[in-house]
């Protein structure tokens, strides 16, 4: 009895593909969406257009399948661009100020946030959901704890790189991550990544003080 | 100056927990405390002027909402709120109490939707009091205190908005990546220090469903769910969701159905 369940449940699985996910609603959630937003001036309706990594992501229930997962790594990776000098450690400084950062990209008529307000551009707004320098207790957790990031690693071209491509678009290597594909999607330039990658690899930054 | 309230009062609450954390988990605990304590809840005061609100003749019209239809008949409140959303036939939609709310102050008092919409919730970074819908919202919302929510699941529509809801809830969408899914389908996990409700785990949106409409001290007034839906999206840095849209209230019968026999335990009151 049991193993028939086990087999069917199976099959199922297969033919669906998504099982966890169940039917795909996409269609009817596309529709629902494009009537469901106030329209007008500072209400940016591109920004609810899925691009294929958020469709797969979406109706996949962030588990896609083996094959799904390569495409998309493969195609957020071809998005990943490096500063102009192509200095892929930039300042652990600078890149302290915008792990706290929390300004920026947000729209609409009700609480917009202010350009003028945001010296630097964007944050990154890190500690919303990983811990970083330790003496900052306000962390989240739904990121893993980024806290002597650098101190483990070290600090090799390779580390710089990794950490670099995993700041500027996480699904290059994490298909369907929970992370916001940072440099990608706008929030940050190539430059403030940089300085990111600074900040978590550096021996000079905080986040690897004992 | 005033922008940056948000953030400002932000940061001081993470400040008094992050203290709270280094003395112990024991004045944190105290500080959950205070919130329960119900005799002390100002959401009692919205729910008063929510109730002269709806008991007095407003609108061009200038008739009360005493005859608006929750789903239990004309008039009926009592253990109404408890039981949506639903459908309505004269809508020929699903409705939560919110855009319920919208549509009798349009039918029966004749008042202009858009204009309504124009403001539905008080501005906290200026110190506002509720808006008129929001006082309606919370003195509706309380004559369901004690019941069990038991939204219906008969009519194709209510069907169709608790799965068209829930698959809007994995939606990814906007700069962040983000979908509801991303903060609300694990047990345990912040946003710095604010716990987030685990909508697959029920106990957990149980507590969360059946304390709202809740005071939000924070924002010094009482907030309905409509507000939460919008303030989501907000800091998922979409455009600003519709107030009692198709989408806002596919999300609330979802939520609600995960919450379902859960008591109301109103005016609720939160951070």
């Amino acid at each position: 009895m049991k193993k028939s369940t086990l087999i069917i449940s199976m099959l199922l699985a297969g033919a669906f593909g998504v099982a966890q996910a169940g039917e795909d609603h996409s269609a009817k959630v596309e529709k629902m969406v494009s009537v469901s937003f106030k329209t007008g001036e500072g209400q940016d309706h591109s920004r609810l257009v899925q691009d294929e990594t958020q469709k797969v992501c979406s109706v996949t229930r962030n588990n896609p399948s083996d094959k799904q997962a390569a495409a998309i790594n493969e195609r957020e990776r071809a998005t990943i661009k490096y500063p102009d000098d192509n200095k892929l450690m930039g300042d652990w400084k600078n890149g302290e100020k915008l792990v706290k950062g929390g300004f920026g990209m947000r729209i609409g008529t009700i609480e917009p946030d202010k350009k003028d307000k945001q010296k630097g551009g964007n944050g990154g707004n890190c500690y919303a959901c990983h811990a970083l320098d330790p003496k900052e207790v306000a962390a989240g957790n739904i990121g893993p704890s980024l806290t002597g990031f650098g101190a483990l690693r070290g600090a090799s071209d390779d580390i710089v790189k990794y950490t670099y491509d995993k700041l500027y678009n996480a699904q290059a290597t994490v298909a369907c991550s929970s992370m916001p594909r940072m440099g990608h999607n706008g929030i940050l330039t190539a430059t403030q990544v940089a300085d990111i990658t600074a900040y978590l690899v550096s021996p000079e930054s905080p986040l690897n003080k004992k | 100056m005033k922008r940056n309230l948000p953030l400002m009062s932000a940061t001081t609450f993470a400040l008094a927990f992050a203290s709270s954390f280094a003395t112990g988990e024991a004045s944190v605990e105290e500080y959950r405390a205070m919130l329960a304590d119900k005799d002390a809840n100002p959401g009692f005061l919205v729910i008063d002027q929510g109730e002269i609100l709806f008991k007095t003749p407003r609108g061009p019209r200038n008739v009360s909402l005493e005859k608006c239809d929750f789903g239990l008949g004309p008039g009926k409140l009592k253990g109404a709120y408890a039981q949506l959303p639903r459908y309505f036939k004269d809508t020929k939609r699903v409705q939560d109490l919110e855009s319920r709310l919208l549509t009798c102050m349009v039918s029966l008092q004749g008042f202009d939707e858009a204009e309504i919409k124009k403001k539905t919730f008080a501005d906290q970074r200026y110190n506002e009091t509720n808006t008129e819908i929001e006082m309606l919202a919370a003195y509706v919302g309380y004559q369901s205190n004690g019941m069990k929510i038991e939204p219906p699941l008969k009519h194709p529509a209510e069907k169709e908005a608790l799965k068209v809801g829930e698959a809007y809830f994995w939606n990814r969408h906007g700069p962040m990546d983000f979908s509801c899914a991303t903060c609300h389908a694990e047990d345990g996990k912040r946003v710095r220090l604010q716990g987030l409700v685990n909508v697959y785990n029920k106990k957990d949106i149980q507590a969360t469903m059946t304390a709202w409409p809740t005071y939000r001290v924070s924002h010094g007034v009482v907030r309905n769910m409509q507000h939460r839906m919008w303030d989501c999206h907000w800091q998922m840095r979409t455009p600003d969701i519709d107030f009692g849209s198709p989408a806002s209230t596919a999300l609330i019968s979802f939520l609600t159905h995960q919450a379902k026999g859960g008591t109301y335990d109103l005016p609720g009151m939160k951070r």
